[in-house]
């Protein structure tokens, strides 16, 4: 397993002025480390919908790669949305899905299929191109440019455990601020 | 044309075309399957993007949005109720445009949606209502006229808004 933040910082590394669209505790997670990179979408809206909102970006900006930072539980709420990615196929979408196996931002509750359901499995039977599973950090390190660069759309199941707690801001995730400047940096 | 005719499904092709719609985001709906969705689904000024659950497609279409491209959700009454609370955060909450076509299947023609005898129909305009999002019923060839500015609005004002066709095409 590896911690979502040191996981998070690889991944700032690599991700250049690809869009990022995270959900909750990652979106958290991810404003924390890379605060300074405003093509974040924050406005994934209800739960689940991030992938999907990012099949959007991707399908309107075919110029810019899109990262996808998925929970396991947001993506147990929109399955569907692995046949529809698989379906569109955009080569400039990269989904990955922080699988932690619990509903962190909601109590800790475990979600279904706790460490029995394959995420990898479930997007590579959906059509995704490229699948992968980390759980190991100097893994994930090795090989985290080869998977921003693949053609997508691709899927990557990081196996981690939360780090440190980041601070919370739920006001600017979901305020206008955030949606401001996601569209200013867009058009740059 | 009669105002009193039955609305044709070219009109409604023409008018969203004409509003700048590029993307057709839809789960099918007997009320617009012959006559809209087969047709856009062959029609080269759409992309045509099928997806298997309606609030799928009310974040894609709010994303489109940042991407200064026009989308319409095309889906059935039934999907629209599923969809609410994806229409609650992302078009209300985030005041982000999300343009819908909704058939009000088995709505009876002439029949006001809020006299239906199908209670999911007669819910619907009060929902959007309560939800503050305007609609326009689109039934009688003179109603197409209304496609266009409906469009616009959703654009122009960053709100969901919903076109209710009102019988089958």
């Amino acid at each position: 397993m590896m911690r979502r933040d040191l996981a998070f910082r690889i991944l700032a590394r690599h991700v250049g002025d690809a869009i990022v669209v995270p959900v909750y505790q990652a979106a958290q997670e991810w404003r924390h480390i890379k605060n300074d990179h405003d093509l974040t979408y924050y406005s994934i809206g209800a739960m689940g919908q991030a992938s999907s909102a990012a099949l959007g970006l991707a399908l309107g900006r075919p110029d810019k790669r899109v990262v996808v930072l998925d929970g396991d539980g947001s993506l147990l709420m929109n399955l569907g949305t692995l046949v529809t990615i698989a379906s569109q196929a955009p080569k400039n979408l990269i989904h990955f899905v922080c699988e932690n196996g619990m509903y962190e931002a909601n109590g800790g509750h475990p979600i279904p299929g706790q460490g029995k359901v394959s995420f990898a499995g479930l997007a590579r039977a959906a059509g995704y191109a490229k699948v992968f599973e980390f759980a190991d950090l100097a893994a994930f390190e090795t090989n985290v440019a080869q998977v921003l660069a693949a053609e997508g759309p691709v899927f990557a199941d990081l196996k981690l455990v939360p780090g440190d707690p980041p601070p919370q801001d739920y006001t600017f995730i979901h305020g206008p601020a955030a949606r401001e400047a996601f569209r200013k940096a867009l058009k740059r | 044309m009669s105002e009193s005719a039955p609305v044709e499904g070219r009109q409604i092709i023409d008018a969203v075309a004409k509003s700048g719609v590029e993307f057709i985001v839809s789960v099918p709906d007997i009320t617009t399957s012959e006559g809209v969705l087969w047709p856009l689904a062959e029609d080269r000024r759409f992309r045509l993007v099928r997806v298997c659950k309606e609030d799928e497609g009310v974040s894609i279409c709010a994303a489109l949005s940042f991407c200064e491209k026009r989308a319409l959700l095309l889906i059935q009454y039934t999907g629209l109720l599923d969809s609410i609370n994806a229409i609650r955060a992302a078009g209300c909450d985030y005041k982000l445009p999300v343009a819908m076509m909704v058939g009000l299947l088995e709505k009876e023609p002439g029949v006001p949606p809020t006299q239906s005898a199908r209670f999911g129909v007669r819910i619907i305009e009060p929902i959007l209502d309560a939800m503050g999002i305007p609609h326009e019923l689109v039934e009688l060839e003179g109603d197409a006229k209304r496609i266009g500015p409906a469009i616009e609005r959703a654009y122009k004002d960053s709100w969901p808004g919903a076109i209710l066709i009102g019988r089958r095409i």
